[in-house]
């Protein structure tokens, strides 16, 4: 989007003020060189989401980036004070500048701590407690050690930022394109495709190949980075909808009738007929499921590693074309209607739960990468963003003038929405923070309306297709800039990426533990536990976790007759009972001090209340 | 029977001779001799008859006839009824040597026990098992702490194998050393000379001699003054205990007077010599005053004292006794002066005063006295939070009439800062709304007011609605402080807003009441600027992520049915430069259309009913047991009584409360994922009570996806590594480091042989 030359101002030094603005140090993001596959990285050590070493990328190249790095100083690497260097040397004479361990900064420890520390334990046995404090001393190692490595993520993430006060939504991909490096300025692209009619399209998991199905037929799947094609085939069917599965290697598109796989080399290896009129495809990688929403109401979960359908629900909310999927715990959000959003797992016949999101019924969702917010458009042009962590409340909402048709999060937290044949882009204060729909962060205009949004994984990219074909648009600031070489390496090869199947395969969840909150699953299951103490106190005739009942102990010079004794146990009972009146009377307070204050006095208007 | 029979007649017929004795004295012989005989007849017949009939009759041996003569061999027992002892017959009417040897012999013979019988063979079983477990016991309770440590070790590493010192001592590496080269032995040579060590031992024997050396003397020094302090101690233990269980009152009434007579001698002292400390002693006092007075100890109210009191009446002592503690009680509570005196009698009579009002007139008082404003505000402030609490009716005339009372001097400043801002604020929306039609030359479609700067949910409509009425207010305030103010455009939302929203005029005062208590707080921790503070709130309603919750729960306890209804779209305004080119008319044509098409749907009463079914389908049912037709006239028609049917409903216990129970938009499944539950964890291991102890220690992941490449490695160590191809042997004391195994037992009784007896005997127990 150009902006009208302001009158008074003669080109020059408008071209001076837009070269200010392309050059201006704070404005840029990250690019990579070409990869090729020479600069892929021999099989780093292993280490997942921690990504304790991270394979080498030749990513920034910028220079500016490296000036800010070294603009930071080391603060929290700080190295210790030298407290007596004499006692530090060594053989060599030579001093330790730092000794000890590196120290690392509390907070980013805190960040790996998993233990709640927050919830009050019962007293416990000081063998218990011994166990205990082990748990809590190895958390606290690993958290340093996770901490410690943190160092090893140099990659930065980009931004865009406009000079003062100015909006960064009036920079157009053309200003974007003309300030970055050449390598990235290639990723911005437009695919010409008029013939095939609007497009869907997916990313692989790694971010470096690009699958796309236009609603005449036409699938086609590449490497978009070198722009190689792996195969173009039109199937002669439409084509609602096309996923990668685990790999980029098979590809999932659902045809008019039925859902077909095909290879890399487009060669058609199954035509799943129990899966028929798919509307949307979603695939959950760690537990190697295919989720399809179907025209006839089934939200069906194919399981690709064994070939079976773990399940087939009936959502009985008529027609689905609404799907995503909740990265963090793997439930498939559906949207329907009637203006809900239902929540599905395959282990259970029924939505784990059910949000009415809008009066009208819902056009889009999509969840972030933490799982923490759902951004939902209905027919009402409304645009919201509900938490996702217990209270499934609106956070924010946004009248949108024409209404979102497609809505898409990036691993960074910016929200995409596609109105018609324009792009929008929120972004939010940080990783953890939900957009914020004041201000949007880009826009876009494209040469038709839009059908399908997604983010491309670790890299600044948004992909839309539109009946105009694809369009590859630069969000500085997208994507997570480090990336864990063991689960998705874009710059794998082939023997890696064999390897990593086989590690996936063995990793494979199972299907049924898919939960709305995946963390209860390291929790006893207190139900069963219940159960089963009921279960063997009927079998022994009592409980042998009972607290025994009080024995008073034998006493000397005659004051151990039998009336003192019963005296004595009287005593004990009495005081239990006591303890027990004034516990129930305690919370008997509590209640009362907690209702007074919402309940005011009763009014004469009281009646009219409904 | 018999026996006691004749004794009774034995001692009667004595008594009468006693008592007849004296009387007959004068009597003659022959008389005395009559009567007697006469007697003994009559106790002869009496034995015979009484011997007629008892088995067991005994034969007295008696004499029946007089005799004069009376052979010295024929003694009579008569009027002795000792028993005769074998050694008085022995002894002679002088003591004689001879006889003493015999007496002895006889004592001897006297004293000697008789052997016991030996124990039964059980009972010699059961003792010699508990020796022998004893001993075993003491001998095997060596390896409790190897076992302990073994329990607690991260790893074990078998076989096991003593840990070599990884560096020989360099005795062992000299020794196996020979001088070669001409110059080492030339050097050795050198040191022979000199009687330097050159192999094993390194040290010379001067050198240990010396080393090993201690001086004696210091050694018994010191162990004299030990023994010396240990018996000191001992004895001022004694002393202690002596005088503690004394149990005279009156002696510890002495000494404890004594003590505290000693104790203000001290202080007086204290007082000359170091003022500091007495300060510091004389906060002590003041302490023990408190306490004095928080406590009834000297009131008279105590059992002691109730008794005493129904005594007073009669009882001079006790009158006294009751007196005294009531003065101890005064004297305790007594504030001690001791600074400038003038002054403080002053105080004094002050506090005297203040004792008798309530403290919440002191504070009052306190903070008229003193000019500052945050005292004051809060003080207000609770005063005018009482008196809306306590007629919510004229709440918010009462509440800007409050604040404006209440801001003072301040009031004027914040003023100006408001209409600063303002200024500001409207500044920055004109050019804002000339950037936007920068932007979109094709027209802006929505006139932007000044609400079209916030993001309306409909769900909080109510607070919306809330903050207009603040701003209204503010308008009126502002009027008040004659200071001239641009009106703000009020946003259409009003007009679309259902009727039902405007009802509940109270509850929305209700709820200005707690954001006014709110805003307070607010007040009082930082600045006074309530209507400052709305602004922000306003331009920036999702920074604060927390208050709608707040706000949905208040809105729940009202209406549910209501707060959904007020879903209508309440904002058409969107302050984003959009790229849209829909036309204006078009635009709302197209809303209007949108409107109409969902006016039938009720989505909301479909779901509200969708929730209803699920909560009473998760609900417990409720039992019926009734029988119809039993105890009572049965048929087609009849239906047990109402009494009978409530007799027979058990009722199902309530479970716990519904996830969603708060939150109106969601119905949150209650089922439970039995394939999930599968999975967890359905039995505590052994040392955890209880399950959030065990969910601790499994709450940090031990994969590698989750942790570094070393700390998963740590995590995931064996607990037992064994070497293959290696023999694992058992266990020996020697690599545990005692002693040959015969006698290892012994270092360790000795060690500690009190412990290990103590456990022996707790095992004896079990």
């Amino acid at each position: 989007m150009e902006t009208a030359p302001k009158p008074g101002k003669d080109v020059p030094p408008k071209k001076d003020k837009l070269q200010t603005k392309r050059k201006k140090p704070r404005r840029y993001w990250e690019e990579e060189t070409v990869p090729t596959t020479a600069g892929a990285s021999p099989g780093p050590p292993r280490n997942k989401k921690n990504r304790e070493l991270r394979p080498q990328r030749p990513k920034n190249a910028h220079i500016l980036k490296k000036s800010r790095i070294s603009k930071k100083p080391q603060v929290p690497k700080k190295p210790r004070e030298w407290k007596n260097p004499e006692s530090q040397s060594g053989l060599s004479g030579a001093q330790d500048p730092f000794p000890g361990p590196a120290p690392v900064p509390v907070e980013v420890g805190q960040k790996f701590c998993r233990i709640d520390k927050s919830r009050k334990l019962p007293h416990s046995k000081a063998k218990t407690r011994s166990r205990l404090e082990v748990a809590e001393a190895e958390e606290e190692e690993t958290s340093i050690k996770a901490a410690r490595s943190e160092l090893l993520l140099a990659e930065e993430p980009g931004f865009l930022e406009g000079e003062d006060g100015e909006d960064t939504a009036k920079i157009c991909q053309a200003d974007i394109v003309e300030a970055v490096d050449i390598a990235s300025a290639a990723k911005h692209f437009d695919l010409n495709l008029r013939q095939f009619g609007p497009y869907r399209l997916n990313y692989s998991r790694t971010g470096r190949h690009l699958a796309f199905g236009g609603r005449r037929g036409h699938v086609a799947a590449l490497d978009w980075v070198t722009k190689k094609l792996m195969c173009e085939i039109n199937v002669m069917e439409a084509v609602r909808d096309i996923r990668f599965l685990h790999s980029e290697a098979l590809l999932a598109v659902a045809q008019n009738r039925w859902l077909h796989i095909y290879d890399n080399q487009g060669i058609e290896l199954h035509c799943i007929r129990r899966c028929d009129r798919v509307t949307r495809l979603e695939f959950l990688p760690f537990h190697f499921l295919l989720a399809t929403a179907s025209e006839t109401g089934f939200l069906t979960y194919l399981d690709v590693s064994v070939g079976k359908i773990v399940a087939a629900l009936n959502a009985r909310a008529g027609r689905l074309d609404v799907m995503s999927q909740n990265p963090y715990n793997a439930v498939i959000h559906l949207g329907h209607s009637n203006g809900t959003v239902s929540l599905w797992s395959p282990a259970m016949k029924e939505p784990l739960a059910k949000i009415l999101c809008h009066r009208g019924g819902v056009r889009a969702v999509a969840v972030d990468s933490t799982g923490t917010y759902m951004a939902t458009s209905g027919l009402d042009h409304q645009l919201k963003i509900f938490d996702l962590r217990g209270t499934y409340q609106p956070l924010s909402t946004r009248t949108l003038p024409h209404g979102a048709g497609h809505l898409a999060f990036s691993q960074r937290g910016l929200l995409v929405a596609g109105m018609g044949d324009v792009v929008n882009i929120w972004a939010g204060q940080g990783k953890a923070s939900p957009p914020s729909l004041e201000q949007p962060y880009l826009t876009h205009r494209l040469s038709g309306p839009v059908h399908g949004l997604q983010f491309c994984p670790f890299e600044d990219v948004l992909g839309v297709g539109h009946t105009g074909g694809i369009t590859s648009m630069l969000v500085p600031g997208a994507s997570e800039p480090n990336f864990d070489g063991l689960e998705s390496n874009p710059y794998r090869s082939r023997k890696q990426r064999q390897e990593w199947e086989v590690k996936a395969l063995l990793e494979k969840v199972p299907a049924e533990l898919i939960c709305l909150d995946p963390r209860a699953l390291a929790e006893v299951d207190v139900i069963s536990l219940e159960q089963g103490k009921k279960e063997q106190i009927e079998r022994l005739g009592y409980d042998p976790q009972a607290k025994a009942p009080f024995q008073p102990k034998p006493k000397q010079k005659g004051r151990s007759s039998t009336a003192s004794l019963v005296k004595r146990k009287r005593k004990v009972m009495d005081e239990e009972h006591r303890d027990k009146v004034r516990q129930s009377l305690q919370q008997q307070h509590h209640k009362e001090a907690k209702a007074k204050p919402t309940g005011a006095r009763p009014s004469a208007l009281d009646r009219f209340v409904r | 029977m018999n026996v006691n029979q004749v004794a009774e007649n034995l001692a009667l017929s004595h008594q009468e001779e006693l008592v007849d004795l004296p009387k007959n004295y004068p009597l003659s012989e022959n008389e005395d001799e009559g009567d007697s005989d006469g007697e003994r007849k009559h106790q002869k017949l009496l034995e015979a008859i009484s011997s007629l009939d008892g088995k067991n009759r005994r034969k007295l041996a008696e004499r029946s006839e007089a005799s004069l003569k009376v052979s010295e061999f024929n003694v009579s027992s008569e009027g002795s009824g000792e028993k005769l002892v074998l050694a008085d017959l022995l002894e002679p009417v002088k003591t004689s040597s001879s006889l003493a040897t015999v007496k002895k012999q006889l004592s001897r013979v006297k004293s000697k026990k008789t052997v016991e019988l030996p124990l039964n063979k059980e009972e010699i079983e059961r003792i010699h098992r508990e020796v022998a477990f004893n001993k075993t016991a003491q001998v095997l309770s060596k390896w409790d702490p190897v076992v302990l440590k073994n329990r607690q070790a991260e790893q074990l590493v078998f076989p096991l194998e003593k840990e070599e010192p990884a560096i020989a001592p360099i005795e062992h590496v000299l020794s196996g050393w020979k001088a070669r080269t001409p110059l080492e032995q030339e050097i050795f040579n050198l040191l022979h000379k000199n009687k330097q060590p050159v192999t094993d031992p390194l040290l010379t024997p001067v050198e240990k001699a010396s080393l090993r050396a201690m001086s004696l003397e210091e050694a018994k020094m010191r162990r004299a003054e030990l023994q010396r302090a240990r018996a000191l101690q001992s004895y001022y233990e004694a002393k202690a205990r002596r005088e503690k269980k004394i149990k005279s009152k009156k002696y510890h009434k002495v000494v404890k007077k004594g003590k505290a007579k000693k104790a203000l001698k001290e202080f007086e002292q204290l007082r000359k010599v170091n003022p500091a400390a007495a300060l510091e002693e004389l906060e002590k006092i003041e302490k023990a005053r408190m306490m004095e007075r928080m406590s009834l100890k000297h009131q008279n109210s105590g059992k002691w004292a109730k008794s005493k009191a129904i005594m007073a009446k009669y009882d001079l002592e006790a009158r006294q006794a009751m007196q005294e503690q009531l003065s101890k009680n005064k004297e305790l509570t007594q504030k001690l002066q001791v600074a400038s005196e003038s002054e403080e009698e002053e105080g004094g009579t002050e506090d005297v005063e203040e004792l008798l009002v309530p403290d919440v007139v002191n504070e009052v008082q306190m903070n008229a006295d003193g000019p500052n404003p945050w005292m004051l505000r809060s003080c207000t402030s609770d005063t005018k939070e009482a008196a809306t609490q306590e007629d919510p009716e004229q709440l918010p005339e009462l509440e800007a009439h409050g604040v404006s009372e209440s801001e003072g001097e301040e009031r004027p400043m914040a003023e100006e800062e408001i209409l600063l801002r303002e200024f500001e604020e409207r500044r920055s929306l004109r050019k804002r709304s000339e950037l936007s039609q920068d932007a979109e030359p094709a027209g802006s479609q929505e006139t932007i007011d000044s609400g079209s700067q916030e993001v309306l949910s409909e769900l909080r409509v109510l607070s919306q609605k809330l903050k207009e009425n603040h701003q209204s207010r503010k308008q009126k305030a502002s009027s008040e402080g004659t200071i001239p103010q641009v009106q703000r455009e009020e946003p259409a939302p009003e007009e679309e807003e259902p009727l039902l929203l405007q009802r509940p005029e109270r509850v929305q005062t209700l709820e200005e009441l707690e954001e006014l208590g709110k805003e307070e707080c607010f007040q009082n921790k930082e600045l006074p600027r309530p209507v400052l503070e709305e602004q922000q709130s306003e331009r920036t309603p999702n920074n604060r992520p927390d208050a709608p919750k707040e706000k949905k729960k208040k809105e729940q306890m009202i209406d549910l049915q209501n707060l959904l209804t007020t879903q209508s779209p309440s904002v058409k305004s969107l302050a984003v430069p959009t790229i849209e080119e829909l036309e204006d008319e078009e635009e709302r044509n197209h809303r209007q259309m949108i409107k109409e098409a969902f006016a039938g749907d009720d989505v909301i009463r479909d779901f509200l009913k969708e929730k209803r079914e699920a909560v009473e389908a998760s609900k417990p049912k409720d039992v019926d047991l009734t029988l119809p037709g039993w105890g009572e006239w049965g048929g087609v028609g009849l239906k047990p009584s109402a009494k009978k049917r409530r007799r027979f409903l058990i009722k199902a216990p309530e479970g716990p409360p519904r996830k969603d129970k708060n939150l109106p938009n969601v119905i949150i499944s209650e089922k439970r994922n039995i394939h999930a539950a599968a999975h967890q964890v359905q039995v505590l291991p052994y040392p955890f009570t209880h399950h959030r102890q065990f969910e601790r220690t499994i709450q940090t992941p031990i994969g590698s996806t989750w942790n570094t490449q070393r700390a998963f490695q740590k995590l995931t160590t064996p607990k037992v590594v064994t070497k293959p191809g290696h023999i694992i042997k058992p266990i020996k004391a020697e690599d545990v480091g005692y002693q040959s195994s015969s006698r290892s037992d012994l270092p360790v009784i000795q060690r500690n042989p009190k412990r290990i007896t103590t456990r022996h005997n707790k095992e004896e127990k079990l």
